[in-house]
């Protein structure tokens, strides 16, 4: 188990480097100079000179990279010109709603799209398997934004069951919150189910067929133990990597939930930071939730381990 | 048929659909079993024998059909609801499977695997259902059995993982047990060890016991009825002793010819039976057996034998050309 | 429902083996779909169409009318004619960018599969510091820098795409280059330009075109989500994403002006899929490989 920590950590830290190199590479190679857009359009050439001077933009590209990197290694991602606040503080202070958003809407998609694929699994080729797997691929082909609206419309517009925008911490008023939270994490669950019933199903039917299910259904166990005990466990894995690789798709997805739900999470931060040309916000987010997503994929590789005894006792 | 029958398998067939077509893996079988008494079933690689065991046990695949009557104590299995079946299985009908690596789960620990099995059937609560597993590991003969509780399948040996295979089927008591080629999947070692161990337990319940292999040796002297199997029928089905002593069908005796012999002249070919086994999914007319057989003529290419019976009692076999007088016990 | 099922029957094991596939109706359905938003979007100039940008403030949100044949939007202007052109950005940024990943991926996949060692490691690895960052997320981040036109939204779209193209070929190309006619044409001397163009491109092609496909779907939906967010093509041009972002403003009022370019694009990202999904089922000569 160690070793192989260990050989995945080695993995890492190259792949990180260069996510930030190539972060980095965006922020400074694309025209928009950051003097620029700090001084505005009416500059004087010398002003700009004095500024790109103070903030090291006139050094070599390489230079400035290492500057840059040791600062963030040290902690340091850089302050926003526009707010004045780092961006450590302004990812800290967004990182719960976008958190919970992302936990809420994996949930729900597991909700919905785990018994679905262990009902069609039991009874696979029958006609309720056949109507699920059918809408799921529908569903495949739903965007993010589309099911928003129609969520939208459905619940907050035409039955005026839950509010549309808003947010208030959960700490605040749980309750408020959850109720402000519904609508966005069933939008991303709705984009979640599909991928998660195919895998998962499929998956079933193969383990299904499996000499240990036959011993287990010869000791007259109850169906339900059988699908739940026996075979759900040994069926997930692939589900655990899919899960793992979806919180980059969710990643996204939080982007347009957040703006259509006015969530102050990330993705909204990150917006922002685009309406208002805020580079360092910018630069700093990205390479955050690109590390953070690099980091998300190693701990789905350690959870595999923990859910197949086989890989942690070294014997695959 | 001896006494009155634990198990009697009437007129059994089971199909199965292919994409080549259908295919008919268990041909019309009759077999009886009594309580306590042991039954192997031999045969070729895909002669049917694990079908049958498995449409005994009620465990075909979901596409196969199944007809004839399956009778245990009085009951028709083939008739009884998902409900019923429980309730029988483990109690009654226990099963071990050939790879052990495969029948164990993989993702859950030794104990739950005999632990859920005791506490499904009977009122035991953790503790006790905790001790009686820990009885049971050390009565198939795995040492420190508590330890091994906590343990997964793949940390244990391959021998040891059939022990634990063989401790579950045993948990609730059996009246009969279906052991499916319970070694062809272990060290050769090892096998022994474990036919015995099964043969020993068996006395020791008094259960019924179905033995199913490929390999005439490993029924010799641990069954008291034999019957061998061909392309999804019994083509031959007598008491051991009189089997060894006059086997009647050709088929027999080649299963016979094909068992290595240690006296044998070193780098001496291995006998093997010549040709293959018919294609399932095209039935021949006449004797399945007939286009690898040296006695056929052109009566058995275009007549299927029934299976009669012979001289000796409870003596059966399915052949126009028995071996009689000609080599006799050719073993 | 034919056509559905070949998409599910990939991972159904029940299923045996190779029999011969029928496109079923749905498919043919999804087809025309395709073909009647190509046409349109093509003759968007000649149909007779009021302009989609001319705004006509005293006719705002306007019901279905003889004039307006699905009514106009919040700002007067004609919600056909803007569909109408919306189709072509969605088509032209759709097909394009797949292109980009199509010939970069696609070269790259090839170029690892074949010649395999330090180069293959290499393509691989920076495949994967590309797929570190969350798409949507990388691709807003490069609009912000570069500004908003037609043109940088599909460089980034197809750059997003190459590790996808990437893979199918050089898988592709890994099991095709162990073929006895590559070890043929080896054999009797062929340089690797004429290998790679001559034997193996033209198979590898097959399952490059079926994924196109979903690539397109796949843009269509990415390209709708930013111009949602006012981040993709800039105004007044009208996209199908801009189109349900501004309608989302009036859900109450016209539920339609969100609804109706709601539908086109649930409908041409669904019959992508649905062919790519059916050609893919149909040129993949191993069942239920990804």
């Amino acid at each position: 188990m160690l070793g192989f920590v260990a050989r995945r950590l080695t993995y890492l830290v190259p792949v990180l480097l260069a996510v930030s190199l190539l972060t980095f590479l965006i922020a400074s190679l694309l025209p928009g100079d950051l003097a620029y857009v700090i001084l505005g359009d009416q500059a004087t050439p010398d002003k700009v000179e004095a500024l790109r001077h103070d903030m090291g933009l006139d050094q070599p590209l390489l230079i400035r990279y290492v500057g840059w990197l040791g600062h963030i290694l040290q902690g340091d991602f850089g302050r926003s010109f526009r707010t004045g606040q780092t961006v450590l503080q302004a990812v800290a202070e967004r990182l719960p709603v976008s958190f919970e958003l992302m936990i809420l809407a994996e949930l729900a998609g597991l909700l919905i799209g785990v018994p679905l694929a262990i009902v069609c699994a039991a009874r696979s080729g029958g006609a309720f398997d056949r109507f699920v797997t059918s809408s799921a691929f529908g569903m495949l082909s739903v965007p993010t934004f589309l099911s928003a609206i129609l969520l939208i419309y459905l619940f907050a517009v035409e039955l005026r069951l839950l509010p549309a925008t808003g947010y208030v911490p959960f700490a605040e008023d749980p309750l408020g919150n959850l109720r402000f939270m519904a609508l966005p994490a069933l939008t991303l669950g709705f984009a979640e189910w599909p991928g998660i019933m195919r895998v998962l199903r499929s998956d079933m039917i193969a383990t299904l067929q499996e000499d240990f299910i036959a011993l287990a259904r010869a000791k007259g166990l109850k169906p339900s133990r059988i699908l739940f005990v026996h075979a759900l466990k040994p069926s997930s894995l692939t589900l655990v990597t899919v899960t793992g690789i979806n919180i980059g798709r969710l990643m996204g997805g939080a982007v347009i939930v957040e703006s259509i739900f006015a969530l102050p999470g990330i993705g909204r931060l990150l917006v922002g930071a685009i309406y208002t040309r805020d580079l360092v916000i910018l630069q700093g987010v990205v390479l955050l939730v690109a590390t953070g997503f690099v980091i998300m994929n190693f701990i789905v590789d350690m959870l595999y381990a923990v859910l197949d005894p086989r890989i942690r006792h070294g014997h695959a | 048929m001896t006494g009155r029958a634990l198990l009697s398998v009437e007129d059994v067939a089971v199909d199965l659909p292919t994409a080549r077509g259908n295919l008919r893996a268990v041909d019309h079988v009759d077999l009886a079993l009594a309580p306590g008494r042991t039954l192997g079933i031999v045969g070729e690689s895909g002669c049917g024998k694990t079908m049958l065991s498995r449409a005994i046990l009620q465990l075909l695949p979901k596409q196969a059909k199944l007809a004839g009557r399956v009778m245990f104590d009085g009951q028709n299995l083939a008739r009884c609801d998902e409900p019923a079946l429980r309730k029988l299985r483990a109690r009654s009908l226990a099963v071990v499977f050939q790879d052990p690596m495969t029948s164990l789960n993989p993702v859950l620990t030794i104990g739950t695997q005999l632990i859920e099995t005791l506490q499904e059937h009977l009122a035991l609560d953790l503790g006790a259902a905790r001790k009686r597993s820990a009885e049971l590991l050390a009565a198939v003969g795995i040492p420190a059995p508590e330890q091994r509780l906590a343990q997964y399948p793949h940390q244990l040996s391959g021998g040891m993982r059939q022990r634990v295979a063989i401790a579950i089927a045993l948990s609730c008591e059996p009246r009969l047990l279906i052991a499916d080629e319970p070694t062809t999947a272990l060290d050769v070692t090892i096998q022994a060890q474990i036919l015995d161990l099964l043969a020993r337990e068996q006395r020791r319940r008094h259960m019924a016991m179905i033995l199913i292999t490929h390999d005439l040796g490993v029924v010799a002297g641990r069954t008291d009825e034999v019957a061998v199997m061909y392309a999804g029928r019994v083509v031959e089905r007598a008491p051991t002793q009189a089997l060894f002593k006059r086997m009647q069908m050709p088929y027999t005796e080649a299963l016979l010819g094909a068992i290595p012999k240690l006296d044998a002249a070193p780098h001496a070919p291995l006998p093997a039976i010549s040709g293959r086994p018919p294609d399932p999914t095209r039935p021949l007319a006449g004797c399945a057996f007939a286009p690898r057989c040296r006695y056929a003529d052109g009566h058995c290419a275009s007549a299927k034998p029934p299976l009669s019976a012979a001289e000796t009692p409870a003596h059966h076999y399915a052949c126009f050309h028995p071996l009689r007088l000609a080599e006799g016990a050719g073993a | 429902m034919a056509t559905l099922e070949l998409a599910i029957e990939e991972d159904v094991a029940a299923t045996p083996a190779r029999r011969v596939r029928r496109l079923g109706p749905l498919f043919w359905v999804a087809f025309g779909w395709m073909v009647v938003v190509f046409a349109v979007a093509l003759l968007a100039d000649v149909l007779p169409l009021p302009s989609p940008t001319d705004m006509d403030m005293l006719e705002r949100r306007a019901p279905i009318s003889a004039e307006h044949w699905l009514g106009t939007d919040g700002l007067g202007r004609d919600e056909l004619a803007r569909l109408v052109y919306g189709a072509r950005i969605s088509l032209v940024v759709g097909l394009c960018a797949p292109m980009i990943g199509l010939g970069v991926g696609g070269a790259l996949g090839m170029l690892a599969g074949y010649f395999r060692g330090r180069f293959e490691t290499w393509v691989v690895g920076s495949m994967d510091v590309l797929l570190a960052f969350p798409p949507l997320i990388l691709a807003l981040a490069v609009t912000a820098y570069l500004g908003q036109s037609i043109l940088n939204l599909t460089l980034i779209l197809g750059v997003l795409g190459i590790p996808a193209f990437m893979r199918v070929a050089r898988a592709a190309t890994l099991t095709l280059a162990r073929r006895e006619f590559v070890i043929a044409a080896q054999a009797l001397g062929a340089t690797h330009l004429r290998i790679l163009l001559r034997e193996l491109l033209p198979n590898v092609l097959l399952p490059l075109a079926a994924f196109f496909l979903l690539g397109v779907a796949l843009t269509i939906v990415a390209e709708g989500a930013l111009s949602f967010l006012g981040l993709g093509v800039p105004p007044p041009i009208s996209s199908w994403g801009s189109m349900i972002g501004e309608g989302r403003e009036s859900l109450e009022a016209a539920p339609r002006l969100a609804f109706i370019p709601a539908i086109a694009m649930f409908l041409t990202v669904l019959s992508f899929n649905l062919v790519g999904d059916t050609l893919r089922a149909l040129t993949d000569p191993r069942q239920g490989a990804l």
